[in-house]
């Protein structure tokens, strides 16, 4: 998967291709307002066939993005604009997604140091167990999540063998956030190193420049785009948590209870407006994460073809 | 020009998602209807569906097996569920199958009662549906370091107290009535009463656990310094071992779990006969092996020094039955309490 980088200098085009994560950057070449330029046939669909790819992609996203959001939309409203006014700004609401948000930016900036340090020492280093470690970096991914909290709970909890207690503190919700968001960085910065022109770094030594010099002009600036695409994702990923903090989280309203964990509460307690509306909220916030993040990717594309 | 067909192609499938949706939901609940009919007709191997509140899985455990050694109960499997009393209640209502429930408090039966699904004489019986019960107590660390032994002790400054939410949590209740009918004589001095709850609640509840189960749960994994519940489930945590100890403070409050059989239940013979057993003296055995207080007059004689009787004993009669109960103090958003939880949390 990390074979797909193209771009001569390893320029910026790359943000658009990250490794799995893909949905930021990588849909924009293909979103079907670019079909109609290109010549009929090119799929091997023909004229039919492609009306009917974008009728079977249409139902598909109505069945399972559009019409669960707009009925989620419509729950939220059910007592109106006040009412969903109301129901994202009770304290304990704005305390949740307070939170979320606090938790998930320190989050993805603790994996934007850490997951592009953890790259650089995969692809630049050699050390006995490299191929493991490599492999144990998607471990997260694999791992549901809440076996992650067990995990976590059994280390750090109330009976933990090192003496370390998180469990219901805010340093436990970040620990479990991080522990599940850690492949996002990596994985996107990984490939560019990869591909990176070590001449170019080379270049900049015989110039005289100090290896921190050359990290930050030149090495930096090449991986700075899968570094945002990456801790973007990690972001969008830790506000939606629920599984990995579930168990070490707490749950407790005001200190480490999060957006996921209130809407789980207000559906027990049989409010599902509140509910509803939290989710909404959650949903406009990752929405506009990922805004970012394809409005970053494609002014970066723009600036590639501008200078080719 | 391929515009316009492509856009009616696209048009015409999101139409078809919208029919496939509405038909999925229509076609579901007959699936449910006739899948369960299906189960019905072999007489031979029945299974009833119980739908219970958190805390007696340890009694069903016992009682279950019992059952299935009886004459009538030989061959009936079941399908257990614990939760949330009101979340499951709700659950219910809203259509889950169920033959058999045994909720924490009465009104949530009341809202099977009133939703056509449970017959309205469903407490006729002798013991008016409730085959067990147990008292409010107050659970502590080991050794109670805080030296927490009545409900004023709650008050003191830094004690963190753990109870449910009483939004989905019947043990809520309960452990709110207690304390509620200690401070205000029975229910004579509401003033009273309410006052207490408001400190607790406002000054020392800070976890919202969604039912008694959970809240042991995050009481045993170190949150708060004193856990609210049922005698059984106190019980039920030292017998494991679990670094606790209970008090039953002298005065407190008489916990009636009740059970009822669904009238629309496929099953409801057997269901019955399971309702039925639930009373027997060897049923009420196990369940007071399990932690909770029988019924029956002569096993809860046999049992009595598991179970000590305290000075002040107040139970939901003396605070006007559950319909006054629920109605001035549980209602959502003008309950008394209800008032509070909401002004405390939200």
């Amino acid at each position: 998967m990390t074979t797909t980088v193209t771009g001569g200098r390893g320029g910026t085009d790359v943000s658009a291709l990250p490794p799995s994560p893909q949905p930021p950057g990588a849909t924009p070449p293909a979103a079907p307002s670019s079909e109609p330029v290109r010549p009929a046939g090119r799929s091997g669909l023909g004229r039919v066939g492609r009306p009917l790819g974008v009728g079977v992609v249409g139902l598909w996203l109505s069945v399972m993005v559009l019409l669960p959001l707009a009925a989620l939309t419509v729950t939220s409203f059910e007592d109106g604009w006040g009412g969903f006014w109301e129901a994202v700004t009770a304290p304990v609401a704005l305390a949740s997604l307070r939170v979320t948000i606090v938790a998930a930016v320190v989050v993805a900036l603790v994996n934007a140091v850490m997951g592009t340090l953890i790259a650089w020492v995969l692809v630049r280093d050699d050390f006995p167990g490299k191929r493991i470690v490599n492999a144990l970096i998607d471990l997260p991914f694999a791992l549901p999540t809440i076996v992650a909290s067990i995990v976590l709970l059994s280390l750090y909890g109330p009976n933990s063998p090192v003496g370390i207690h998180l469990n219901a503190t805010q340093p436990g919700l970040v620990l479990a956030l991080a522990f599940v968001t850690l492949p996002f960085v990596v994985r996107s910065v990984q490939p560019v190193l990869i591909e990176a022109d070590r001449e170019v770094e080379e270049a900049s030594a015989s110039l005289g420049a100090s290896s921190w010099t050359t990290f930050r002009r030149v090495v930096l600036p090449t991986l700075t785009p899968a570094i945002i695409s990456g801790t973007g994702l990690a972001f969008a990923r830790a506000i939606g948590e629920y599984g990995s903090v579930v168990l070490i989280g707490g749950n407790i309203p005001r200190e480490t209870q999060v957006a996921s964990q209130y809407i789980q509460q207000q559906i027990e307690i049989d409010r599902p407006v509140n509910a509803a509306a939290v989710s909404v909220a959650l949903l406009a916030i990752a929405f506009a994460t990922l805004a970012v993040l394809r409005w970053y990717a494609g002014r970066g594309l723009r600036r590639e073809e501008d200078s080719a | 020009m391929s515009r316009h067909p492509r856009l009616a192609l696209a048009a015409a499938a999101t139409a078809g998602a919208m029919v496939m949706s509405a038909c999925a939901g229509g076609g579901a609940s007959d699936t449910v209807g006739a899948g369960a009919a299906a189960d019905a007709a072999p007489a031979s191997t029945s299974t009833l569906n119980l739908f219970a509140y958190a805390v007696p899985k340890v009694g069903f455990d016992k009682v279950v097996p019992a059952f299935n050694a009886t004459d009538a109960g030989r061959g009936v499997t079941f399908q257990q569920s614990y939760g949330a009393s009101g979340d499951q209640s709700r659950k219910v209502a809203a259509g889950a199958a169920a033959d058999v429930v045994n909720f924490s408090v009465e009104p949530d039966i009341t809202r099977l009662v009133e939703a056509g699904l449970v017959a309205a004489d469903w407490n006729a019986g002798e013991h008016r549906g409730i085959p067990f019960g147990s008292v409010v107590t107050i659970v502590t660390r080991k050794g109670n370091p805080q030296g927490i032994n009545d409900w004023d002790d709650l008050l003191k400054p830094g004690v963190e107290v753990v109870t449910p939410n009483p939004f989905s949590s019947g043990s809520a209740k309960w452990n709110l009535l207690a304390p509620y009918a200690a401070k205000s004589d029975g229910g004579t001095n509401p003033a009273a009463g309410l006052a207490f709850i408001e400190q607790l609640v406002t000054g020392h509840v800070k976890v919202q656990p969604k039912s008694g189960r959970e809240a042991t749960e995050t009481f045993l994994q170190g949150t708060g310094d004193v856990l609210l519940s049922y005698e059984n489930e106190a019980l039920f945590a030292e017998r494991k071992g679990d670094p606790v100890e209970h008090v039953t403070p002298p005065t407190t409050f008489k916990i009636e779990n009740p059970v009822a059989v669904l009238g629309t239940s496929e099953n409801v013979e057997k269901a019955t006969a399971f309702r039925d057993y639930l009373f027997t003296p060897e049923a009420q055995r196990l369940w007071a092996q399990a932690g909770f207080r029988p019924v029956d007059e002569a096993v809860a004689t046999e049992f009595a020094a598991d179970f000590p009787e305290p000075t002040t004993l107040w139970t939901i009669e003396d605070l006007g039955g559950w319909k006054t109960v629920d109605s001035t103090l549980f209602k959502k958003d003008t309950g008394s309490i209800a008032v509070i939880y909401d002004k405390a949390t939200s």
